[in-house]
This record gives C-alpha cells, structure tokens and sequence, in this order.
C-alpha cells in the first residue's frame, strides 16, 4: 500500500520501546532478573504535511526515544508506525531505504553533527552520494538549491568553506542544507536550537517554519515550551514514556489541563520581569523509567491526586475544560 | 574584555548576561583572581572597600573562596567520582583553615541541609545523585568557607526547567536568608528576569547596558538590549521573533567605533568613528549607545 498524499504523512499508535538494564556478569550469572527502561510506553499521533507537531518534555521522558523508533534506528517492541500508509514498524532495512530518504534526522549540536574535514559542498552532497543521486553537475545543483532553501545565499559563499570557519546558526542551516537535498517529507529535529545564542535561535526556527509552510512534516523534539508555543502546530507534552496532553499549541499554553503540563508551564521563566508567577515547582525529580509508579504515573508528584490514581492508568481524552475537542489529555481528575 | 565596571551590595541577585564570547566568564573569573597567566588584569575588584586584586595572586588568595566564592560551569560533573560528596566539601574548609574534623563535618551537614540536600546523603558518591542534587552539592561546597558574594557560572544552563526551578529557588533564598551577594552569569535572559533585581548586557567583552531588570526590558538604552529581549521567546507571545544579523566581532584585533554596531539596526555616522562610553542614562542605568546622546541633539 502506498500513499497518496491525502491521509497524514506519519501515524504511529501504541508505541512501546524498552531498553534492557546491563545487569552486569554477576547480574547474569547469579541470574538477576531482567531489568528495562520503559522509554516509551504506548505513545500515539499523527502528523500531517505542512504541520509542526512538538513533543515536548524533561530529560528521560521519552521524546528522543520516540524520534528514534520512528526513524528505526531502534526497534520498538510494539505497536505501529506508518508512515505514508505504509506500515515500517517491521519493514527490513532493505525495504526501508526509499523510504528512509523521505525522513530526515537534524541534530542538536551543529558542532557535532558536521564533518569537519569536508567542505560545506561535500556535506551537502554526501547524502546524495551515498543513495547514489544523479550525476556529479546534478548533485551540484542540487546542493546549491539546497543551501539557497535553507537560507545560506548566495551559496557559492559557502561551498568551499570547512565547518569551522562558520557560526552555529550557519552550521545549522548546512545540516539542515544536508537533509533537504534528498527533498524529504519529513524533517525530525531534535532540540534544533537549543546549542545556538539567543540572537541567531530565531533565524533557525523561521527556517524550518518556512519549509513547514512550503509542505513539510516537522517533528520538532524540545524541552523549550516557549519555543513550541511560538512555532509549533500542535504540542504533545511527555512525562515518562507517555504523552500526558496534547492539543493546538496556544489551547495547550494557555488552558492547559494536565496538572504536569500546568506545573511544567508555572518554571517556565518569562522574559518580562512584571510577569514574575509563583512557579509551582514540582518535589524531586522524573522517577526513574525502570520502575514506573502504577495507576498514573506521575501520581506520586500529583499535588491533584486521588487514592484512585494510584489503580487507574487515565486514557487521552477531551477534558471538560477543554476549548476544542482536538485537546486530550491523560488524567481522571480533569 | 575592557572596562567592566560592576557595584553589587549584600544580599542582591545581580545578572550578568550576554551570548558566548561576551566576556561574562571572563570578568568573574578576573574577579576571583583566577585567570591565566598570559591574562593581562587592569582595574581594582573591591570588596567592602578593599582592593582584593592590588597585589595580585597574595592579595586575592586570602579572599578567594572565604569572601568571594564561585559555582563554575559544569561544576556539577566536575566532582571527584571516588570520593565521597561531603568530604569534598569538606575539603576547601580543611584548606582554607575554616574547619577540620568533627567541626567540618558538622558544617557539611549544615551546607547540604542549607542547599537542600538530606545530610546523611553526604557519606554517598557523586554517581549516586542526579544532576540537580550534583548541582545543589557544587553549591554547597562554594559556600564552604562562608563566602559574602557566590559567582555562578551558567549554574542551571545543563537542567531540566523543573530543576532549574529548584536550583533558581535555591539561590533565591540563600541571598534573602543569608544576605548573601548573588551574581548569576547567564546567557538566558528570562532566568535573569525571574530572579535578579538588576542586571548587566556584555557584548563582546565589554558592558554595554546596565539597570533594573525591569527597565532592562521595557526601556531598553541600547540597541542590542533591545533586540536580545526581542529575540527571546515569550509563552505568551504572538509577536515576530527577531534574529539579530552577522556575529559577534574577533576580538584578536582592536574595534573601530561601536562593537554592535555592524549588527545594528540604528547605526548612524558616529558609531563608526567614536567608541560608545558607557554613561548614565537614568537612576541607577547605564548604557553605551551613541544614540542615547544624539538623538536629544538631533530632535532638540
């Protein structure tokens, strides 16, 4: 089954994926049971073209796990991706290669991510070259549209440079050169600005909203709500392997109805002075994804919860509070 | 960095913000007398009216850590991994002859207890707590030798924002509840909102505005200033996010006229020729704009 451009671009329903504790020789030998790192827990969205859907969280809530199963540079243990209408979740390597091209990884660390003995012209053009794309006047064009689309004009002031001799907001906008030429559908970028100063951040996140606007699926994982609220469609808000809201960015920012999301909302620090909130800072810190609390997760820090939240794992759904029917969110209580 | 000049009073949360490269590091690390050698050191350092830096390295020491103390960048990761956290703290003490023994380790479970940390968890090693209980314990070996001023250097830059809550609490109440003089070295300009009562802007190695956070903000006297709070991301905001053009100057080779100035967006004739002095702009602000001087000329 292929796709045909109406359906959303990217769903993924229950996903699990666990990593194994090393347990360690003695572990093994005295036969410890086996331990794991429940990362994610039967997470579930869509994504359409021309959409920017945030996943946002603390460390270890899972978000770079689910980025990274749905790319399948690790496997999952259950549930479904699909993504066009094809189903990848078990797809093999073999098979994945076309459709890899369409989805694109940008990291972090634009300091990290570039090889620093090739030139801006070999980065751009390394993807090409390893799926065996066109011509040598053919990968050359293509890389200079490429450069031109992520804001690095005129490109031929680039081509010839090595990584070092850019700034990180023009690292970035090479890596991000570095997946377009392939023409993906779907770009995941992982805390995209979060290595970057403050006065380039904007430049970098306008950037990927133009190529959101131009029919892109962005997946943008970050810890930054603020950012999220700024430039993302929809955010979906993680709290231990499981997505405990989700919704429109503004209803999400401004109604939030999770009382993890609201507490996560309350340290968020505004830049106006004046508008200095009594955070509510939530005790201790994420429990540790081995052993996750039953009933609800994050009762054990709930200041809302009820003797009944400690048997009761809530289901996404609308809160009575909500202003649009596409706000869920997991809590009984709401 | 050049012609950094600061006045911070007991007790007061006082910012230091600026991108990487602005100096930031560098001008608390002058202040605590702890630069390289290769560093050249010009001015005085203060410290209730006397010269810590007039003698160099004889001078600063007796007050480095027992006065002014610091919370480096990454302190948190940097804790010896086969040695227990409270002996760790125990250690400046030892050095500086504030406290040994059972006098020390009395004063260790006072400082975990201080910063937030159960006191019996200082006989544990530093694989054994996260990285906000890490961070509480880097602070609470600063504050070992009872020092009146705590520099922190990007204290909450590696921490989850529910952490980072914790951490800016913390600091928070050590300067209400012990007068101590906080000095938060950030690049994060809404930190600096929520916790300082003043602070100070460095671009390329020197102040170029200084004030009240909140004038800081609504009344910006320099340029950058104002483009830095519109390039920063509000929860509520709706407005365009500005990205300031260019980079920051090498700093490798003298600067004509204003350092900003090829990234501004009122440059005019003098930023060029003249280099902006920072001069009072208001009670208790300072700036180093041309435009704070012309522009009354220019429209009287």
């Amino acid at each position: 089954m292929t796709g045909n451009g109406s359906g959303p671009l990217l769903e993924v329903e229950g996903l699990v994926t666990r990593y194994a504790v090393p347990r360690g020789i003695v572990g093994a030998l005295a036969s410890r049971p086996r331990e794991w790192v429940h990362a994610v827990e039967g997470v579930s969205f869509r994504l359409r073209r021309g959409e920017m859907l945030a996943l946002v969280g603390e460390s270890g809530c899972g978000k770079t796990t689910t980025a990274q199963s749905i790319l399948r540079l690790v496997d999952s243990d259950a549930g479904a991706i699909r993504f066009d209408g094809t189903d990848i979740t078990r797809l093999s390597h073999r098979n994945l290669r076309p459709l890899r091209r369409r989805m694109q990884l940008i990291y972090q660390d634009p300091y990290e991510s570039l090889d620093p003995r090739f030139r801006v012209r070999g980065i751009v053009e390394e993807p090409l070259l390893v799926h065996g794309i066109g011509s040598k006047e053919e990968r050359r064009e293509e890389a200079e549209r490429a450069l031109e689309l992520a804001g690095l004009t005129p490109p031929g002031l680039y081509l010839d440079r090595y990584p070092h001799e850019l700034s990180g907001g023009q690292r970035q906008r090479v890596a991000i050169a570095a997946s377009l030429v392939l023409h993906p559908d779907l770009l995941v970028a992982d805390e995209p600005v979060s290595m970057l100063d403050v006065s380039v951040r904007a430049g970098i996140l306008a950037l990927l909203d133009d190529l959101r606007a131009r029919g892109l699926a962005i997946l943008m994982i970050t810890h930054d709500l603020s950012t999220a609220a700024r430039y993302a469609d929809r955010i979906a808000v993680m709290y231990l392997g499981r997505i405990v809201e989700e919704g429109p960015a503004r209803e999400i920012v401004d109604n939030p109805q999770h009382p993890y999301t609201r507490a996560l909302l309350s340290v968020v620090p505004r830049p106006d002075p004046r508008e200095r909130v009594v955070p509510e800072i939530l005790r201790g810190e994420t429990p540790n994804p081995v052993h996750v609390p039953a009933g609800c997760r994050f009762h054990p820090r709930c200041p809302m919860a009820i003797p009944e939240c400690q048997d009761v794992d809530p289901e996404l759904r609308t809160p009575a509070a909500a202003s649009t029917e596409r706000h869920r969110a997991a809590c009984i209580r709401v | 960095m050049r012609g950094v000049s600061l006045a911070i009073e007991g007790g007061e949360r006082f910012g230091l913000v600026g991108e990487s490269g602005s100096g930031k590091t560098t001008t608390i690390l002058a202040v605590m007398g702890l630069l390289p050698p290769n560093a050249s050191v010009a001015g005085r350092v203060l410290l209730d009216g006397q010269d810590v830096l007039a003698r160099g390295e004889a001078s600063a020491r007796p007050h480095r850590w027992r006065d002014i103390a610091m919370v480096f960048q990454g302190a948190m990761n940097a804790f010896n991994p086969v040695k227990r956290v409270g002996d760790q703290i125990a250690e400046p003490m030892e050095l500086h002859g504030v406290a040994e023994g059972r006098e020390a380790e009395r004063r260790v479970a006072d400082l975990l207890e201080r910063v937030g940390i159960p006191p019996e968890r200082g006989s544990r090693y530093p694989h054994e707590f996260s990285g906000g209980m890490r961070q509480r314990a880097a602070i609470a070996m600063a504050l070992a030798c009872n020092p009146k001023v705590l520099l922190a250097d990007e204290p909450t830059t590696a921490l989850d924002v529910m952490v980072q809550a914790q951490i800016l609490e913390l600091l928070t109440a050590l300067a209400n509840d012990f007068g101590l003089a906080v000095v938060l070295v950030t690049h994060d300009l809404p930190v600096v909102a929520q916790v300082c009562s003043r602070a100070a802007v460095m671009y390329a190695g020197e102040i170029v505005e200084t004030g009240p956070v909140d004038a800081l903000h609504h009344e910006p006297r320099h340029p950058y200033t104002r483009l830095l709070y519109a390039a920063t991301p509000d929860l509520h905001g709706t407005g365009e996010l500005a990205s300031i053009p260019g980079a920051p100057p090498r700093l490798d080779r003298p600067i004509a006229g204003c350092p900003f100035r090829p990234r501004c967006d009122r440059a005019f004739a003098p930023c060029a020729e003249e280099h902006p002095a920072l001069l009072g702009v208001g009670p208790g602000r300072e700036a180093a704009c041309h435009l704070n001087t012309a522009v009354r000329e220019v429209s009287a």
